[in-house]
């Protein structure tokens, strides 16, 4: 009998701790991604707050409940994150499984602002990025998501085949912001 | 000369370090040129063209002449400024432009040639013959002018990017800088204070002045110490802002690892920042012009500002017995400070018949110096009044002819600075850089008291516009004194008189420019070369555009100046990419077989971002080509497993996503059934071939189409911008997929077989027909499988949840070689296309039609499509195209080779006679010889002929037939059985 054994995409490359930052893969749960079919974005909002406690989040926000949260993750698309999506949900949007698709990674330190200052091109100053802003970018040369979960605290999504290229960036840019010390 | 008890420097920290391999002492806060006058080093370079030997003219970034090689090895950086470099333990420096030492220049010879050197040599000069130019003239040119080199080794250091923002950017930490940002500070907007020394506080460590009493370095320590312990200010001392952009960007380059003694690796020598700012005020003061006398390059000649800041800031005398030379009041103080630091002023001569006098040092009025002398370094003089000329033995002259706003960062958005005749200077326009105002001597305000009250103002006004509260912030109490200016440019009289120091340009190369009818500025500058050299002429401009405006008989304001372009500094390319190298040039993109596909020792090769295995050698295989023909015959006899999850995939849903398809494909998609899939070609706008690929349909409103590996985020980008720029009206959805899933190809006859020991569920034929697609489990895991084939095999692509990647390729593997197959990599699936006449990127490179890949049916007539109206141009189609065909030696000569050109059999191999050209070849084991897929002129409807590949580079002539391309299994019999 077969069986197929799970890896997941920062297997062997975290965690890494540099300069009191610490990088970790986080296990999310399900990943998926919700895109509402025209016209339909109140009712499957709607729909989310019923199922999950949340409703479609605002661009550049994400939204939290008990055991789930949701991502705005560009244009007309939120990524929901933790359980299995409520099947009433694929009425008006479409869903598709992301789960495997991403590589997410915490990043946690005193430093960790200066760490994507260095990878990041958008402003990730508490001020102008708070806690449960979320950001569509690049982070060196990836397709990254970034979200803060608290203001020590960024949660980053690049594309599961990029997973060694992320740590690698990460790894030279907290050597970078430590070695100045 | 250090003088006691003077100076900022730490005279409890001495550093040792290396000039010309010399060990000479200094001490913290020493900059290099400071320490190297400290001990009495005059000479620190030999100059551009002429090879004269240059010291040390300034004590800051403007600095022309005492440029240096830091370092050594590979690292080695060249073109150091002297007076920015700060010394530390270890430091080396060494003097550049002389062979073979600084004070024995053979190439000083240069200097008695200055007759013929002058504005315009190359051009008159080397003319014709032309090839002469790049074999002869220009490297006997480089060797013999120059400046520092380049190791031409890769560059071991470590050099960083990186990104800030802020409410307000204060440029330049002076007075004015100083105050805008503690008001600023104080009202609690963020703050940045960049300044590209190492101290801030601008020419308050540099001159005498008070501050309500005090030393003004004691209020810069307090101002700093107030803004260094509140979280919304930024200090970035070492920073040097070189660039004024779009939206309140800016440009900026930290020295971060210049200074630091033994330096870990981790450190970067350099951070190139780029700072967003709502405001920012230009507080980057003035810099003082040399005047232009003969021989005004001599080592021991520097500014008077210069001659200050070394004195006040490093407690070092550039003398014993010092001369002043200007046409400012401001020349005045320099003597007073020497003499209250006990040095002796020999005299201070001054342009103006009325200067100030003075009861403590000799003043000539009215005066000028005309020349000066000495072997390697300054010893006299020659002054010139009215009485006549004079000699005065000196050892340094400090020279001023007032001062320059730097005006660099205010000129970056194509503004153009105005003229002040009472400065004479010009001056910031206002608003030239949206949300930027200027303070300070930037600003024409050469006061303390002014800069203090500029800042003030600017602050002010930057937070009205930010929207916050003005705290009161009482101006402190500073020096006011009027700024008294007469015009002195240049001392007339023979021979040369130096105006660009770092290029050897001079007051006659000027004159002749404008002689020569070179009159406009620009046209000056680069007829002379004045202002291109590394200090883009920030000691020269001026003064050289006054000279111009004499010679042609215009007014200063009238001649203009010159553009002012980023970086206002140099920044070395390293920074700007910093890294991009090694590593950082590209991500990385690994399947999820890789880890297995290493283990197996297959070499990895890049498919775009992507690693894909080339071949997987067998014990006993020496040649890729016997893994890739046994990896052939596997494939064709038993069973072959291949990752395919690179190509990419995109989920479409919704109820228009047939009709989106039927748009953007070719070929109709709408009349596909649920539960099979379809090969599709995409076309662009312009008719040609975009990609090609299958697309399954999994449900009536639910299709998953595959790219290739290549155009998979180009077809993304196309599908989103049809959708949202051309069909908004139809309604899907769509994103992609390509790393959710880890997709396998199993391939061969056997591939039925291996699949039915593994799917949870029976495949048959009569389900599973050729071009079918459906849902499967795999030991529990829900999988889509798809029976499609590029080999032309019964095959089927199987893909899972990545996570289980590496786990069922590993499966699928272990199977297929007990099966006798195995995993195959790209060579092999290549050589399978080939012989099976599949095309890839190489066939569609973007200028085929789908006429000429024989598709052109494809383009379906029932329906409109992107890129139909265009694929119907003239031209686009008929015998006149290169057409797809196959070929296969027929000569003397078996071997062919991709890239080279088809000719008739008879004609000369030359590019008028081309008839073709080949784009894929492949040895195939299958049938025993070589193949390749080719372009050849009305191709189709020459199966049969000969024709003659040539390949010029390879040297390479072989005599082929065209046939049909598909070489093997016309009929396809093999997939579908």
């Amino acid at each position: 009998m077969v069986e197929l054994i799970a890896r997941t995409p920062c297997q062997a490359l975290l965690p890494l701790e540099i300069g009191g930052v610490v990088v970790r893969e986080e296990d999310v749960g399900r990943l998926t991604s919700i895109m509402p079919y025209r016209g339909q974005h109140a009712a499957v909002s709607a729909t989310l707050k019923a199922a999950h406690g949340i409703e479609l989040p605002a661009p550049g926000r994400m939204y939290e409940a008990q055991c789930a949260q949701a991502i705005w993750f560009g244009r007309g698309q939120t990524m929901l994150i933790g359980p299995a999506p409520d099947a009433a949900l694929s009425r008006d949007a479409a869903l598709t499984d992301q789960s495997d698709a991403w590589a997410v990674v915490r990043l946690h330190g005193d430093s960790a602002e200066d760490v994507l200052a260095r990878l990041v091109p958008v402003d990730l100053r508490a001020a102008s990025f708070s806690c449960g802003h979320t950001a569509r970018t690049r982070l060196m040369h990836l397709a990254a998501s970034i979200t803060r979960l608290d203001d020590r605290t960024f949660r980053i999504m690049v594309f599961r085949s990029m997973a060694m290229t992320l740590v690698h960036d990460l790894k030279t840019a907290m050597e970078g912001v430590a070695a100045r010390r | 000369m250090r003088v006691a008890d003077k100076g900022l420097i730490d005279r409890s920290r001495p550093v040792r370090f290396l000039f010309d391999g010399t060990a000479y002492d200094g001490f913290a806060g020493d900059t290099l040129a400071s320490a190297l006058l400290a001990n009495d080093v005059r000479l620190v370079g030999r100059s551009f063209k002429y090879h004269r030997p240059r010291g040390i003219l300034t004590a800051g970034s403007e600095e022309p002449n005492a440029l240096v090689t830091v370092g050594r090895g590979a690292g080695a950086e060249p073109n150091v400024r002297a007076t920015v470099q700060e010394i530390h333990a270890g430091l080396e420096a060494r003097s550049q432009n002389r062979w073979p030492n600084l004070s024995l220049d053979v190439m000083a010879i240069n200097d008695l040639a200055a007759p013929f050197l002058g504005a315009g040599f190359y051009y008159k000069t080397f003319m014709w013959p032309s090839q002469f130019w790049e074999k002869l003239y220009e490297p006997v040119i480089r060797r013999a002018a120059g400046l520092g080199a380049l190791s031409g080794r890769n560059n071991p250091d470590k050099y960083e990017r990186a990104y800030a923002f802020c409410d307000l950017l204060v440029i330049g930490a002076g007075p004015a800088g100083l105050m805008a940002a503690l008001l600023a500070a104080r009202a609690g907007a963020d703050v940045i204070l960049a300044d590209e020394d190492s101290r801030m506080g601008g020419r308050l460590l540099a001159e005498t002045d008070e501050i309500d009493g005090k030393p003004g370095a004691a209020w810069v320590d307090a101002v700093l110490a107030e803004l260094g312990a509140l979280d919304n200010v930024r200090l970035m001392s070492r920073t040097t802002v070189t660039g004024a952009y779009d939206s309140g960007t800016f440009g900026a380059l930290e020295r971060v690892g210049h200074h630091v003694a033994a330096r870990p690796a981790t450190l970067p020598l350099e951070t190139f920042w780029r700072i967003v700012a709502k405001r920012s005020i230009l507080a980057s003061g003035a810099l003082e012009r040399p005047v232009a006398f003969r021989n005004n390059d001599r080592p021991g000649i520097m500014t008077a500002g210069a001659v200050r800041a070394y004195l006040n800031r490093w407690g070092v005398a550039p003398g014993q017995k010092v001369t002043v030379f200007g046409n400012t009041d401001d020349i005045h103080r320099t003597a007073h400070d020497l003499l209250a630091a006990g040095v002796h002023v020999a005299g201070v001569i001054d342009s103006r018949h009325d200067a100030p006098d003075s009861s403590d040092f000799r003043v000539f009025k009215g005066a000028m110096v005309s020349n000066s002398s000495g072997r390697r370094g300054l010893d006299s003089i020659t002054i010139r009044s009215v009485a006549g000329e004079d000699r005065l033995a000196t050892d340094c002259l400090a020279m001023s002819g007032g001062w320059n706003p730097t005006v660099h960062l205010s000129c970056h958005m194509n503004g153009r600075p105005v003229w002040r005749e009472d400065i004479l200077a010009f001056v910031p326009a206002a608003d030239t850089v949206p949300g930027t105002a200027v303070a300070g001597a930037c600003n024409g305000a050469f006061s303390t008291a002014a800069c203090l009250r500029e800042g003030a103002q600017a602050a002010t006004a930057a937070l009205q516009a930010l929207d916050r509260a003005v705290p009161d912030v009482p101006l402190p109490h500073s020096e006011d004194a009027p700024y008294r200016i007469a015009p002195l440019w240049a001392v007339p009289g023979r021979g040369r008189a130096w105006l660009d120091f770092q290029n050897d340009v001079c007051v006659k190369d000027v004159k002749q420019a404008a002689q020569e009818n070179f009159r406009s500025v620009e046209h000056m500058k680069r007829y002379t070369t004045q202002g291109m050299a590394t200090d883009q002429g920030k000691n020269s401009n001026v003064a050289a555009l006054a000279i111009l405006a004499d010679a042609t008989g215009r007014s200063i304001p009238g001649t203009g100046t010159t553009t002012f372009r980023p970086p206002f500094s140099p920044v070395s390319i390293a920074a700007m990419g910093a890294e991009a190298q090694g590593k950082g040039f590209a991500p990385e993109r690994f399947t999820t077989s890789h880890a297995a596909s290493v283990e197996r020792n297959a070499p990895m090769i890049e498919a775009g971002l992507w690693y894909r295995p080339s071949y997987f050698p067998a014990p006993g295989e020496t040649t890729w080509r016997q893994s890739c023909d046994r990896e052939v015959g596997m494939v064709r006899n038993s069973v072959g497993i291949c990752d395919v999850s690179t190509l990419g995939k995109i989920d479409i849903q919704g109820p228009d996503a047939a009709a989106l398809l039927d748009f953007v494909y070719a070929n109709t998609f709408s009349t596909l059934k649920v539960g099979r899939t379809r090969y599709g070609l995409m076309l662009r706008e312009d008719g040609h071939v975009m990609d090609d690929g299958t697309t399954a349909r999994l449900g009536e409103h639910h299709f998953l189409m595959t790219t290739t590996t290549a155009a998979a985020g180009q077809v993304m980008r196309h599908l989103d911008f049809a959708h949202q720029g051309l069909r908004p009206d139809l309604d899907v959805a769509m994103t992609s997929v390509t790393e959710q899933w880890a997709q396998f190809a199993i391939t061969g006859p056997k591939s039925r077989e291996l699949l039915n020991g593994l799917l949870d569920a029976e495949l048959t034929d009569a389900d599973w027909p050729f071009m079918a697609c459906g849902a499967v489990s795999v030991a529990g895991v829900d999988g889509r499988l798809f029976r499609i084939s590029f080999s032309g095999e019964h095959a089927y692509e199987l893909a899972v949840p990545s996570r289980y990647g590496d786990s069922l390729f590993r499966t699928l593997v272990a199977r297929a070689e007990t099966m006798g197959g195995g995993a195959y990599g790209m060579e092999a699936l290549n050589v399978l296309r080939i012989e099976k006449g599949f095309i890839t990127h190489a066939e569609i490179h973007g200028r085929t039609t789908a006429f000429d890949i024989g598709m052109e049916r494809m383009v379906a007539s029932g329906k409109d499509c992107i890129g139909k109206t265009m694929s119907r141009r003239e031209g686009l189609s008929g015998a006149q195209r290169e057409q797809l065909v196959g070929l296969k030696p027929v000569g003397a000569v078996r071997q062919l080779s991709a890239g080279a050109y088809l000719f008739q059999a008879d004609d000369d191999p030359v590019r008028v006679n081309e008839q073709g050209y080949v784009t894929s070849v492949a040895y195939s084991p299958t049938l025993g010889q070589m193949l390749a897929l080719a372009f050849l002129k009305d191709g189709r409807a020459r199966h049969g002929q000969k024709i003659r590949m040539v390949d010029h580079l390879r040297e390479l002539d072989a005599l082929c037939e065209v046939v049909d391309p598909v070489f093997f299994d016309p009929d396809g019999g093999r997939a579908r059985g």
